[in-house]
């Protein structure tokens, strides 16, 4: 054990002394990875590891050369055991400490904060935290994990506890400390001094919060997209009970093409129906000038506002609502219907007096994620929202339009945080218990009630026109590609797709087309973002559903609670955070990974906890009595037994990295520019065709890759069948 | 570490909190190597956690526990050196029966041919030779069963724990298997350590029987011991289940006792107790149901039921209801019908 605990204690000092005493301590601007910069190693001062930085006048770093020092000589003096670590552990908590406390007083020109500078004189700015100074960072936290494994906490293994600290340590920088960023930066100056001048003149800004629209003016944008997110949640909440009925409980003939809509949001960039739909209902779309030209009414832009926001966001997330719906309607146990009807009453009487109220909570969860979704749509909001948006669009344009006003972006962003959040907590506190759905997996005997007539009939005809639009909708992107000026002039080319994806074979393949950049920075950066997301979430849900350790609760309440952010939030906080030192990624490959997997990780975590709750633990503790550490038994028997919950989490973070708008538009740079960033700059410049082929080329990749997907798991479980037919045939 | 001391276990003022709630309070406990012990309780008596602290799933709140001399309170389950057989037997679904076998060889750095060899030998030891490339889930409860024996024994183990191996098992089995692993258990010569909850299977296996009770120990000793001169009226009751009543000490002497049950006169060891009141345990078996003749106790059939063998019944007497196991008789006796109970020898024991 000792041996062991010293040997682990020495790859991790030896990595901290070379972060300390080689690795430059600062951040390299045009890259690490790059090495150009060892050329000019001798002339510029920023490019120094810490040490030397500590000797030519950087005080700041000479507390952390102290307790690297310290560390090793704790190392060097001390037996292995409860003493030294908890001296260890301290130690890593006060580099911890000290690295943040520096990093955020002095910026690139000196001190951030005016009154630092007035107490303690004036001090030479610093860049960014680079190589050097993450790599320490990383040693601190393991530090003062294997620091608590001496002393035996969670039975002294340091795997476990390492993780753990790594994991805190990363969703800390970066979830909480980009919001509380966001919070900060709505308190400043431009020079970063203190000031609430910006929050109290927003705060109380009429354009968020005025009513006067219920006496005939104009709402604030707060209520517009609370009233918004009202009404797509009742809607999408009532159309996907429709869809989950009657695929369920009746006898409509295409109930497994009902099921395929589920997917659909999952492959859609969100902005794509909001596009198609103006392409139908919009001043040059289909359906209007047949309309106009029928009737000779001029119909106008009525689309471009809420009205159009609303159906666009009904249409993106009804299939979200049946996906939930289906396994409320499902839960309902049947013996309850059955036992209804016993007691003498008819099918409507059962419906409404027992089936409905069983619902009532599963109803109330999908509207209250309706209510979620609806507030952080980005996509649909931008291209439909004409002049009024609703908060996600107008933190946008608080940005990256003329008015570049930081403090108002952090004041809407917040109103939207507080509106989730409630919707979450709501969700999670409120309907926590209230769930009537009774899936114990025993089967549980008899049917499903069928729908009494005068409710199967309406529910029928709501679905099928649901769905003959959603079809139209989904065939106009399809075709939309291939159609000269849209609205204008419908002969058909091939011209869009050859401009997007043109290549050219003259002395070699060159990829000509306009696409090609963003699409392969896309799938360059979805490919390496995705099985990131996919360890960090599996690996957190292990943590979570097999360690005990203090804060597991807290700890996993605070992860879900991320999903719950806005995806403009969270792009607005990055930018607030990340912009300047001590962490400097803006414009990087890097933030728009980070964000992908940190956003995306909770759902990794909710499939790996589902997966994980299905494996008995005792499996973990046989490979441990067998002599495997944790390590050896993630590996060898915990991760061949998710495999499928893997393959999903891989795929779901892929997928999502390629849809995803609300945050990736913040963070998109000239160098690293996304497939959907560029197609929202598509349609801002009205290039209609374009934006609509390279959609259709994306919904087309994601679904080869989702039905690959399908393919490689069903195929397994074939084999294993095969593999017992064989074994009974012998 | 001497090589008598490998296999000795050595629990000292070990003690085990959940949160709030105090699950072992203070726990004593020497095993001698070689040795087959049970733990015996009811549920939620403590016995699988003094199992999981030793195979070291659990960390003791203090105290200190040794294996073969060695202190391993803080030792990590992977690197002590026991090895367990799980309740489910938590035997690995994606591998093969000698890839669940080889596992832990392979932990420990044996290489893949080797591993295979020796994984092949332990199945051969469990009678499961020739079947090392079939799934778990191919297999047979029993032959499960004997995966898990065989890939938890091809360590080496100082200390075999068994967590209520064979309840998942049905009852013909279970009296089949728990024979198998006595007799691997006497012929490798291994320590082990047994968790059940059934008293029948603990008498059948054990060197010795811990019977525990809210986190601490009732009475340790051989199952002789413990269904001879239970130390309390919860182990007379738990093994054997007996009765327990009421009665009188006449007269001691010579460490026997004379001990008055209603009618009935019966001498049995004295235990130390001294003339005067006593209560006693009837064990079920060895009552005699006579008719009505004086000389015993005296009492009516209160209920009876025919199960093949034997007869049970329940009988009202002025000390209480009694529960008696009848193997002698083939015709049940009615309700109400008046009977007269005796004693057969080494029937009763007194408790001190």
């Amino acid at each position: 054990m000792t041996s062991q605990d010293n040997r682990r204690l020495d790859l991790t000092l030896a990595a901290g002394l070379i972060a300390l005493v080689l690795m430059p301590w600062y951040r390299i601007r045009h890259g690490f990875f790059g090495f150009d910069w060892l050329a000019d190693l001798t002339t510029k001062r920023d490019l120094w590891p810490a040490l030397v930085q500590a000797v030519t006048g950087r005080w700041q770093l000479w507390p952390i050369l102290a307790l690297g020092a310290l560390a090793i000589f704790l190392r060097l003096t001390r037996a292995p055991g409860a003493s030294r670590g908890r001296a260890l552990a301290l130690t890593g908590a006060a580099g911890l400490v000290w690295m943040v406390v520096e990093g955020l007083s002095i910026g690139l020109r000196g001190w951030n904060w005016g009154l630092l500078e007035t107490t303690f004189g004036a001090v030479g700015g610093q860049p960014a935290f680079g190589a050097g100074a993450l790599i320490l960072g990383a040693i601190f936290t393991l530090m003062i994990a294997f620091g608590q494994a001496e002393r035996g906490a969670l039975k002294g293994d340091a795997f476990v506890l390492g993780s753990i600290a790594l994991l805190i340590a990363l969703v800390a920088t970066f979830v909480f400390y980009p919001i509380l960023s966001m919070f900060t930066g709505a308190f400043q100056d431009f020079d970063g001094s203190f000031t609430t001048e910006g929050v109290a003149r927003n705060i109380i800004d009429p354009k968020i919060w005025s009513l006067s629209c219920l006496t005939g003016g104009y709402c604030g944008v707060a209520w517009r997209t609370f009233f918004l997110a009202i009404c797509t949640a009742a809607g999408t909440t009532t159309l996907g009970l429709a869809f989950a009925l009657v695929a369920t409980r009746t006898a409509f003939p295409f109930k497994k093409s009902l099921r395929l809509l589920t997917v659909l949001p999952i492959i859609t960039p969100p902005f794509v129906v909001g596009l198609a739909l103006t392409m139908m209902l919009g001043r040059s779309g289909v359906v209007t000038q047949w309309i106009e030209a029928l009737t000779g009414f001029e119909l106008g832009r009525w689309l471009y506002g809420l009205t159009g926001i609303w159906i666009a966001q009904m249409l993106s997330f009804t299939p979200i609502s049946f996906l939930i719906l289906i396994g409320v309607v499902d839960g309902v146990s049947p013996s309850m219907e059955e036992a209804s009807q016993t007691l003498r009453s008819d099918r409507w009487r059962t419906f409404r007096k027992v089936s409905l109220p069983l619902m009532a909570p599963g109803l109330a969860n999908a509207f209250l994620i309706g209510f979620i979704e609806s507030m952080a749509d980005f996509g649909n909001p931008l291209v439909l929202g004409g002049s009024g948006g609703v908060l996600s669009t107008e933190i946008f344009f608080a940005v990256v339009g003329a008015q570049n006003d930081p403090a108002r972006a952090a004041v809407l962003a917040t109103v939207l945080l507080i509106f989730t959040l409630s919707a979450f907590l709501a969700q999670r506190f409120w309907l926590a218990g209230r769930n009537f759905a009774t899936v114990t997996g025993k089967g549980d005997g008899g049917r499903h009630a069928m729908l009494p007539a005068r409710v199967a009939a309406p529910v029928i005809g709501i679905v099928l026109f649901w769905g003959a639009f959603t079809i139209a909708v989904y065939a106009l992107i399809l075709f939309g590609g291939f159609v000269r000026v849209w609205g204008l002039d419908h002969s058909l080319t091939f011209e869009h797709y050859q401009r997007a994806f043109g290549v050219a074979l003259d002395g070699g393949l060159r990829w000509t087309g306009v696409a090609w950049n963003s699409f392969w920075t896309t799938m360059r950066i979805a490919l390496l973002a995705a099985p990131l997301t996919a360890a960090v979430g599996l690996l957190t849900a292990w943590l979570i559903v097999r360690q005990r350790f203090p804060g597991r609760a807290i700890f996993e309440f605070a992860l879900m609670m991320s999903f719950a952010i806005p995806g403009t939030v969270i792009g607005i906080s990055y930018i607030m955070a990340f912009n300047l030192p001590p962490v400097q990624m803006t414009g990087t490959a890097a933030i728009l990974i980070a964000c992908f997997v940190f956003r995306n990780m909770p759902v990794g975590v909710r499939g790996g906890v589902a997966a994980m709750a299905q494996l008995d633990g005792s499996l973990d503790e046989a490979s441990l009595t067998l002599g495997a550490g944790s390590g050896r038994t993630m590996r060898r028997v915990i991760l061949p037994l998710m495999r499928p919950a893997i393959l999903a989490a891989l795929v779901y973070s892929f997928v999502r990295a390629i849809t995803s708008i609300s945050a990736v538009i913040f963070l998109v740079s000239a160098k690293y520019n996304m497939a959907t960033a560029y197609i929202v700059g598509l349609v801002e410049n009205g290039e209609y065709g374009i934006a609509i082929a390279y959609s259709s080329v994306l919904i087309v990749v994601m679904i080869t890759v989702i039905g690959g997907f399908q393919l490689l798991v069903g195929e397994r479980q074939m084999r294993r069948r095969e593999h017992k037919l064989k074994e009974a045939a012998a | 570490m001497t090589e008598a001391r490998r296999g000795a276990v050595e629990f000292r003022n070990v003690r085990k909190e959940f949160g709030a709630f105090t699950a072992i309070p203070s726990l004593d406990l020497s095993i001698a190597p070689g040795e087959l012990v049970t733990l015996l309780g009811p549920s939620g008596c403590g016995k699988t956690t003094t199992l999981r602290m030793l195979a070291g799933l659990e960390s003791p709140t203090s105290g200190r526990i040794e294996i073969g001399g060695q202190d391993v309170t803080r030792l990590p389950a992977n690197r002590r050196d026991v090895s367990m057989v799980f309740q489910s037997y938590a035997l690995f679904p994606h591998m093969s029966v000698a890839g669940n076998v080889a596992y832990g060889l392979e932990a420990g750095g044996l290489k893949g041919p080797e591993a295979r060899a020796a994984a092949e030998k332990g199945l051969d030891l469990v009678g499961l030779g020739g079947l090392g490339d079939r799934l778990p889930a191919e297999l047979s409860g029993g032959q499960q069963q004997r995966v898990a024996v065989a890939r938890a024994l091809v360590l080496e183990p100082q200390v075999l724990l068994l967590d209520e191996p064979l309840s998942n098992l049905d009852a013909r089995l279970r009296r089949r298997v728990r024979t198998e692993i006595r007799d691997l258990q006497q012929r490798l010569g291994f320590t082990a350590v047994y968790v059940t909850h059934d008293q029948e299977e603990a008498l059948a296996v054990s060197d010795r029987i811990v019977v525990m009770r809210d986190g601490e120990i009732a009475q340790i000793g051989t199952p002789r011991e413990l269904y001879d001169a239970p130390a309390s009226e919860f182990i007379a009751d738990f093994i054997g289940e007996a009765n327990v009543v009421d009665a009188e000490i006449v007269a001691t002497s010579g460490g026997q006792a004379q001990v008055r049950l209603g009618g009935l006169l019966a001498d049995m060891p004295a235990r130390g107790l001294l003339a005067g009141p006593a209560r006693v345990a009837l064990r079920s078996n060895a009552l005699r149901v006579g008719a009505m003749t004086g000389g015993g106790l005296d009492g009516a059939v209160a209920t009876s039921a025919f199960l093949g063998d034997h007869v049970e019944y329940e009988i009202d007497s002025a000390l209480g209801r009694i529960f008696v196991i009848d193997d002698e008789s083939d015709q049940p006796l009615a309700p109400g019908t008046p009977v007269t109970l005796t004693l057969k020898p080494r029937g009763a024991a007194l408790i001190p």
